[in-house]
């Protein structure tokens, strides 16, 4: 331990061998100072950052029917949705209204809308000028298959239509074991580094995220997170990495089996760990949408120097039965209370 | 680590630390100012571990608030009513009875019994409510009315506090809350709870209680108005008064929740301060031998977390809780036994259910 511990500190990569034992051995504050000296070697000056957006989710249709998911309605279900263009002019008007930099537009697999729907959609949401963090990786290994077009076309002609930036969703458990038994219809652990890797290299940037704490062992986090270094190491293209624990309520995963919502003391540790491997990854954010303001602020500490998005709207989470909401305002006072300056940024994390 | 805490400049606090020395008031300074909590979660864990070892403690415990009408009507309190408001309520002795029956199935240790200032209500009640809530549940142990209640208490039976002591423990009393004692500062109790029993006052029947035998808890609310100094003398008067009479259990820092008090406009507590005020008060409270996180008060997350930053007890299941729900707490009602012990397992402690004196009653 002394050994890994002295490696970290002098900012060397750590293998993943030593990821599992800091895992399984190192203290809570142990990772938090290992943790912490990543953070403020990456960023030695005390600002977190975050950004004002607004989730929108223009469809809940969906064919993947992922058993953790509390969100999405299967195309033969009566309630689902889709947004009408009016109704994106409404969302998109309000984020501006409120200093809004940028919409996270992420849908279900909808089964039968043509490819050029996404394109008029982005087209038409693009005319307001609004940055668009859109479509998660397996939606465009969906589209690729629903058209035809190989990933790179999907990506370019979506870029053409007015796509900024990829968020990082639908990475899950980047293990094929994982998303065989929670979400096999969706795209596999290698098509997700793939599109990403595609995206990067046409000059896009993306985030990476990770949903942990439901059947995967700590060995495929250490899989998921070295996917991730490893593509970073080639393209640098991800600006940042956000882990956030499974939130069970409703879902079909908890309703057949009994999995415990995780912890916050395993999110603390899972955060550190993942800051002190993700050593080529220039930022982490702080998930306050699944661990409440508490947490989050001390999340701080344990690797995170983004307090992530004042998410105006939000409905993922939210079906899965946890409800907390932050103004920018709160936001600005609880990093100011932790000792660091508060700065409002684009995607790309140029200062507002 | 050490090293961390060096670069960290709390080198010659940890030196005091590890020699097991009284930490001066510039030292608790120090630590509320000190902007890593990392450190100072450190340093409050070694001294948690080296009196509580790797044990967290939880009880299994009834919350019966009797009534809530009260003359004191402090600014920080959303509880309180006064007689006549559409909110108040007191309970009957029969009510307050039926409230223990009605839980009997579980395996309760403790009914913790707190209520207001009621103007009118005679002495008699309060030995009532002890004795019947014992008719119904003989075994329980009866943890009920802070300081500020039992002097109300005693100025009702119109004897000294230990004469009125003595009454109320032959009618059941097992042991006193540690509520009541907010900041102990002048200045703070004229701005905030003018009418309340002042702080000298606290620590007078804190330390009765204690030459009767009795044990109680003491708390700190903090997160209104008052000062880092303010915090510092009210921990350093509890420690005087512990080396006096050693009869304090544990300290209970509590957040202050301002929804629906007359300090509305108060911001609530961030996580980082509420582990601030468990650290420190680990450090200074050196003869105290438990720091209790009250997860009502800050959540069950922050509770669990607060296990590594000085902690060694997470207070009880809890239910039916009114005085920090009222004023817009937001955690759970109750947390199930099964819950507890997760969260304690996870955060690398071993879960111990103790009864109201920290006897262990099992451990997981």
């Amino acid at each position: 331990m002394q050994a890994i511990i002295e490696k970290i500190e002098a900012g060397q990569r750590i293998s993943g061998e030593e990821f599992l034992r800091l895992a399984q051995e190192a203290s809570l504050h142990q990772l938090g100072f290992l943790a912490n000296a990543v953070r403020m070697r990456l960023h030695p000056d005390p600002v977190v950052t975050y950004v004002i957006d607004r989730n929108i989710n223009y469809t809940d249709i969906c064919l993947s029917a992922c058993k953790f998911c509390a969100f999405f309605k299967a195309p033969d279900e009566d309630g689902g949705y889709v947004l009408s263009q009016a109704e994106l002019a409404q969302k998109i008007a309000e984020t501006q209204a409120l200093g809004g930099t940028q919409i996270l537009l992420q849908g279900g697999l909808h089964p039968d809308l043509p490819f050029s729907f996404y394109e008029e959609m982005l087209r038409f949401m693009k005319k307001t000028g609004i940055h668009i963090h859109g479509f998660s990786p397996p939606e465009m290994v969906h589209f690729s298959r629903l058209s035809g077009l190989p990933i790179k076309e999907v990506v370019q002609r979506l870029m053409a239509a007015g796509l900024d930036s990829i968020p990082g969703g639908g990475a899950e458990i980047l293990s094929d074991r994982v998303r065989r038994e929670l979400a096999p219809n969706k795209c596999t652990a290698g098509q997700w580094i793939e599109v990403m890797e595609i995206a990067h290299a046409l000059g896009l940037r993306t985030t990476a995220t990770m949903m942990f704490g439901h059947v995967e062992t700590m060995a495929e986090r250490l899989e998921h997170l070295q996917r991730v270094r490893d593509l970073q190491d080639r393209t640098g293209g991800f600006t940042a990495f956000i882990p956030w624990p499974f939130q069970p309520d409703h879902t079909p995963l908890a309703a057949a089996r009994n999995i415990e919502k995780t912890t916050a003391v395993s999110y603390l540790r899972m955060l550190g760990l993942s800051r002190i491997f993700l050593d080529n990854v220039p930022n982490i954010q702080a998930s306050w949408v699944t661990q409440g303001p508490k947490i989050a602020q001390l999340s701080l500490f344990f690797g995170a120097n983004d307090f992530g998005s004042t998410m105006i709207e939000e409905n993922v989470v939210a079906a899965a039965g946890v409800r907390f909401q932050l103004s920018e305002e709160e936001i600005r006072r609880l990093v100011a209370d932790a000792g660091f300056r508060p700065q409002q940024r684009l995607m790309d994390y140029t200062p507002v | 680590m050490d090293r961390f805490i060096e670069q960290a400049g709390l080198g010659q606090i940890l030196a005091k630390v590890r020699n097991d020395e009284r930490l001066t008031l510039d030292d608790g300074r120090a630590l509320f100012h000190h902007p890593n909590i990392l450190a100072l979660g450190y340093l409050a864990n070694m001294v948690r571990e080296r009196k509580n070892g790797n044990q967290a403690y939880f009880i299994y415990n009834q919350h019966i608030n009797y009534s809530n009408i009260c003359t004191n009507l402090c600014k920080f309190c959303a509880f309180g009513k006064e007689k006549g408001h559409a909110l108040a309520y007191e309970m009957s002795v029969e009510e307050v009875k039926d409230k223990v029956r009605q839980r009997l199935d579980e395996p309760i240790s403790e009914i913790h019994m707190v209520g207001g200032i009621h103007p009118d209500l005679p002495f008699s009640y309060y030995l009532a409510l002890l004795r019947g809530i014992k008719e119904v549940r003989p075994e329980v142990h009866i943890q009920a009315f802070t300081c500020v209640e039992i002097h109300h208490l005693a100025q009702l039976s119109g004897k000294p506090v230990d004469h009125t002591l003595r009454a109320l423990v032959d009618a059941g009393l097992g042991s006193m809350p540690g509520g009541g004692a907010e900041v102990f500062s002048p200045r703070i109790r004229k701005m905030t709870c003018e009418k309340k029993l002042s702080g000298e006052g606290w620590l007078e029947v804190a330390k009765t209680a204690h030459r009767l035998g009795l044990r109680t808890n003491a708390t700190m609310l903090y997160g209104h108005v008052e000062t880092v100094d303010e915090r510092l003398e009210h921990l350093d008067a509890l420690r005087r008064a512990q080396d006096e009479t050693q009869g304090f259990l544990a300290f209970i820092p509590l957040a202050f929740h301002p929804k629906n008090t007359e300090l509305a406009h108060h911001a609530t507590t961030t996580g980082i301060n509420d582990l601030k005020n468990i650290a420190v008060s680990r450090l200074m409270l050196d003869n105290f031998p438990h720091i209790k996180a009250y997860w009502v008060m800050i959540g069950p997350k922050l509770a669990q977390v607060a296990l590594a930053f000085g902690a060694d007890d997470m207070d009880g299941t809890v239910k039916e809780e009114k005085i920090t729900h009222m004023a817009g707490g937001e955690s759970e009602q109750a947390l199930g036994h099964k819950t507890l012990i997760r969260l304690i397992q996870e955060a690398g402690r071993q879960p111990v259910q103790r009864d109201t004196l920290y006897n262990v009653m099992a451990t997981y």
